[in-house]
């Protein structure tokens, strides 16, 4: 499910970082959830990146953390921003994903019932995340965990909304 | 139509965000499931929904909602206010049923951020 469009992780990682750091996220419980994507919007706020850029990023970020929140075990996010580029990974250890074409479906969702007592599992989460994405890449290992890594372009011609 | 005018058409009580009545708005969508607010909802929209968990203030963050309407006179927790005040983001609650607030504000003129979830989905 690598959908790149000719840009490759080793181009992004060789890109300069302006900024670099990891958030944990606590599996299991929605106490604390969102509070990850409203800090990295915060930050992508003062670093004067565009509105539309900075939605989007906490967009992806937000979807990955209620990922985090509703199926792993515990989790964490890596924020790198380059001149050029917004990448945000979700790493987690937890179930993995069986199936992983099928959890791109729209409208599949393996959620609980308490998921959906928060008003998600409604099986948009991926398709979000790969919608709202420049590049999206999804990997996983069953009982071991899942990896999004999403890419978010910065185009300095574009100042939002 | 400002949040003021807006608050009064509703019959709706402020909980949070007295300092922002003034705000403008033109557009705003009505959904109790987040999936599909994050799915469809666009910046500066009013969000009407029964919704009333934190995360309901999270995902109008995320999405730079302009306020948030509780319908079915829905009361949030303290914690769910508690959020609203520390993301300065207004949330009014009104007796008002989700069909009869969205009805009461279109006759106003405010319209849905998107017609059609196929003309066009919030993708920019």
């Amino acid at each position: 499910m690598a959908a790149w469009k000719g840009l490759t992780t080793n181009v992004l990682s060789h890109e300069p970082a302006i900024y670099e750091n990891s958030f944990p996220v606590e599996g299991g419980t929605y106490e604390n959830a969102g509070h990850v994507s409203s800090q990295i919007k915060a930050l992508l706020k003062r670093m004067k990146i565009s509105k539309e850029v900075v939605r989007r990023a906490a967009l992806v970020t937000y979807e990955s953390e209620i990922n985090i929140c509703s199926y792993a075990r515990s989790g964490k996010i890596v924020l790198r921003v380059t001149p050029e580029h917004v990448m945000i990974e979700a790493i987690d250890e937890g179930q993995g994903i069986v199936d992983i074409e099928l959890a791109m479906q729209e409208g599949y969702s393996t959620a609980t019932d308490r998921i959906r007592e928060m008003g998600f599992g409604a099986g948009m989460g991926l398709c979000n995340i790969k919608n709202f994405s420049d590049f999206f890449r999804i990997t996983s290992e069953i009982g071991k965990g899942t990896h999004l890594k999403m890419v978010i372009r910065i185009d300095k011609d574009f100042d939002g909304i | 139509m400002t949040l003021r005018e807006i608050k009064d058409l509703l019959d709706a009580e402020v909980l949070v965000g007295y300092d922002q009545l003034d705000k403008e708005i033109k557009t705003a969508f009505g959904a109790d499931l987040m999936s599909d607010v994050l799915a469809f909802a666009k910046a500066g929209s009013l969000l009407l929904t029964g919704l009333t968990n934190p995360q309901v203030i999270r995902t109008s963050d995320v999405l730079d909602i302009a306020a948030i309407i509780m319908v079915r006179g829905k009361r949030p927790s303290p914690e769910t206010l508690r959020l609203a005040e520390e993301l300065l983001i207004p949330v009014l609650t009104t007796k008002y049923i989700l069909f009869e607030t969205a009805g009461k504000l279109y006759a106003k003129g405010i319209v849905g951020c998107m017609e059609r979830v196929d003309d066009e989905r919030a993708f920019t």
